[in-house]
C-alpha cells in the first residue's frame, strides 16, 4: 500500500447562478485503496478542520448503482476508468504528485446548485414525458405468462441498466441527452408490456429532450465510451427509428 | 406530426438526406471529371467540352443542378443551426477536455470540416462554374466553350493543385464521419448491418476524395 500527495483543482461555486471558479487544494498522505469519493471526504475533513466550506458533491450508494456521483475528472466523466462510476474509481489509478482537475457536469439544462452538484431533474422530466405503461391490475400474474425471448430480454435489460447519472450529457460535445433518452425509450419499446404506449412514449420523450435545451446528437459516440454502464449507441439508432416510425406511420 | 418537423431528430434526418444526395452528385461529378484524364489530347478536349455544354444546357440536368444547390444550402444551414444550438447547450466549456479518449477526431470537428468544404466549394465554383456561365472563356476548334483548356491551365499551378488535394483530404474526413453517422440518424445502422455500413462509409470516404484528387495531380504532372 502506497500513499499519494495530490493537488486538486476543484470548481467551487456558492450556489445557483453565482459566479464560480477553480481553487487548488493540497491533500497529502492518501491511501491508494481509497475510492475517489473517500479521497474527497479526506479533503472535506481537512477543510472543516480549517473552518473552510467543504466541497459539495453528489453521492449516495457508493457501490456504482445509484448514479448520484457525478464529476468530470481530468476531462472525463467519472474519471479515466472505463465502465465505472466515480465512487468505483480508486486512487491506485493516480500517481503521487498528480494535479487532478475536478469539474461538475457542464450543460445548460444542468444548472450548478453548488460546487460539483448539478440539478439533473431535466432527466426526470424526460422520463415523465414518456407517460404510463398500461398493465392489468389485480393479483400478481403467473410467471412466464408473456413469453419473451432471451435476446429481447437481454437487450431490454441492457437498456434498463442506465442509472441516469448524466455522464452521457457530460461527455457529449453537444451536451446531448440522446443516450439517456434512447435507453429509457428502448427498454420499454423492446418489451411486450411497452407496446400499448410505444408511439406516444417516443414522441413525448424526444420532444421533452429537445425542450429541455439539450444539444443534438452528432454520433461522436463519446457517450457510450464514458457511460459507466456501457449503454450502447445502438439504442440511439433505435430511438431515431422509433421516432421516425411513430411520426410517419402515425 | 407537426412536432416532428421541429425536432432535432428530423432536422438531422434532413441534413442526412441532403448529404446523401450530395454524395450521389459527387459520383456523377467524378464520372464527368474522369474524362479529363481517361482520354487524351484533342479527343479529351472535344468530348469534355461537349459534355460541359450538355451539362449547362440540358433541362433535366438543370433540375438536378438546382436540387444540388438546394441540398448544399439546406445541408449547410441545418447543420450550422444545429451546431449553434448545441454550442448554447454548453455555455461554459470544460477546463480540461479529453475528447480523444472517447471519440474520433473527425466526429468532433464536423462543423469545422464542413466550413472548410464549403469554402472549397465557393472557390471551386468561382474558378469553373462562374467562368463557364458568366466569364469570358475562349472557344475550342469545334466552337464550344473551352472549359478543358481552362482546367488544364488552372492545374499547371502547383499551389492550386495542392489546394485541391488538401481540400479532398478534408472532404474525406467529413465523409468518414458523415456517412456512417447518417445511417445512424436514419435508424438503419442496426447491429446486423453495422459491418457493411462501416465498410461503405470507409470506401466512400477514401474512394471519392482519392479519385477526385488524382485528376488535378495527373493534369499537373502532364503540364
Amino acid at each position: 500500500m502506497g500513499t499519494l500527495n495530490l493537488t486538486l483543482k476543484i470548481w467551487r461555486q456558492d450556489g445557483l447562478n453565482k459566479p464560480g471558479g477553480f481553487k487548488n487544494y493540497k491533500v497529502d498522505g492518501l491511501n491508494t485503496h481509497m475510492s475517489f469519493l473517500e479521497m474527497l471526504d479526506v479533503l472535506n475533513e481537512q477543510l472543516v478542520n480549517e473552518d473552510s466550506e467543504p466541497v459539495a458533491f453528489d453521492h449516495d450508494c457508493r457501490e456504482g448503482i445509484c448514479g448520484m456521483c457525478s464529476m468530470v475528472i481530468d476531462g472525463r466523466p467519472h474519471g479515466l476508468l472505463d465502465g465505472t462510476t466515480t465512487c468505483q474509481l480508486h486512487m491506485r489509478f493516480f500517481n503521487d504528485g498528480d494535479t487532478i482537475t475536478i469539474e461538475p457536469w457542464r450543460a445548460k439544462p444542468f444548472p450548478i446548485i453548488k460546487d460539483l452538484i448539478v440539478d439533473r431533474t431535466p432527466l426526470d422530466r424526460i422520463i415523465q414525458a414518456g407517460g404510463y405503461v398500461s398493465i392489468n391490475t389485480g393479483s400478481a400474474p403467473d410467471g412466464n405468462v408473456i413469453p419473451i425471448s432471451k435476446e429481447i430480454s437481454e437487450d431490454a435489460f441492457d437498456a434498463a441498466a442506465c442509472i441516469g447519472c448524466g455522464a452521457c450529457v457530460a461527455a457529449c460535445k453537444n451536451a446531448s441527452a440522446s443516450l439517456f433518452t434512447a435507453a429509457k425509450i428502448s427498454q420499454l419499446a423492446l418489451l411486450p408490456q411497452g407496446q400499448a404506449e410505444r408511439k406516444e412514449r417516443v414522441i413525448g420523450m424526444v420532444q421533452q429532450m429537445d425542450k429541455e435545451g439539450f444539444g443534438h446528437c452528432t454520433n461522436t459516440e463519446a457517450c457510450e465510451a464514458e457511460c459507466p454502464q456501457g449503454i450502447s449507441v445502438e439504442y440511439i439508432r433505435k430511438m431515431n427509428w422509433e421516432y421516425h416510425c411513430a411520426n410517419i406511420k402515425g | 406530426m407537426n412536432s416532428y418537423f421541429y425536432s432535432s431528430v428530423f432536422r438531422k434526418t434532413l441534413a442526412t438526406l441532403s448529404g446523401f444526395f450530395l454524395i450521389v452528385f459527387l459520383f456523377g461529378h467524378l464520372a464527368g471529371n474522369l474524362q479529363l484524364v481517361l482520354l487524351s489530347g484533342d479527343v479529351a478536349q472535344k468530348q469534355f467540352n461537349e459534355y460541359a455544354l450538355f451539362m449547362t444546357s440540358n433541362p433535366a440536368v438543370k433540375i438536378l443542378s438546382y436540387l444540388t444547390y438546394a441540398s448544399i444550402l439546406l445541408h449547410a444551414a441545418l447543420t450550422l443551426f444545429l451546431a449553434i444550438q448545441s454550442k448554447k447547450a454548453r455555455p461554459i466549456d470544460y477546463e480540461v477536455s479529453a475528447g480523444s479518449a472517447n471519440s474520433s477526431w473527425a466526429s468532433r470537428n464536423m462543423p469545422m470540416l464542413g466550413i472548410l468544404v464549403m469554402l472549397f466549394i465557393l472557390i471551386h465554383m468561382k474558378s469553373f462554374w462562374y467562368e463557364m456561365h458568366f466569364g469570358t472563356i475562349g472557344n475550342d476548334p469545334w466552337g464550344h466553350k473551352d472549359l478543358y483548356t481552362m482546367t488544364v491551365v488552372a492545374f499547371q499551378k502547383w499551389w492550386y493543385t495542392a489546394f485541391y488535394v488538401i481540400s479532398m483530404v478534408i472532404l474525406g474526413f467529413h465523409l468518414r464521419h458523415g456517412v456512417e453517422s447518417g445511417f445512424q440518424t436514419l435508424g438503419l445502422k442496426t447491429r446486423k448491418y453495422i459491418g457493411p455500413i462501416q465498410t461503405i462509409s470507409q470506401t466512400i470516404a477514401i474512394l471519392i476524395p482519392a479519385a477526385f484528387a488524382i485528376i488535378p495531380i495527373i493534369l499537373h504532372l502532364q503540364s
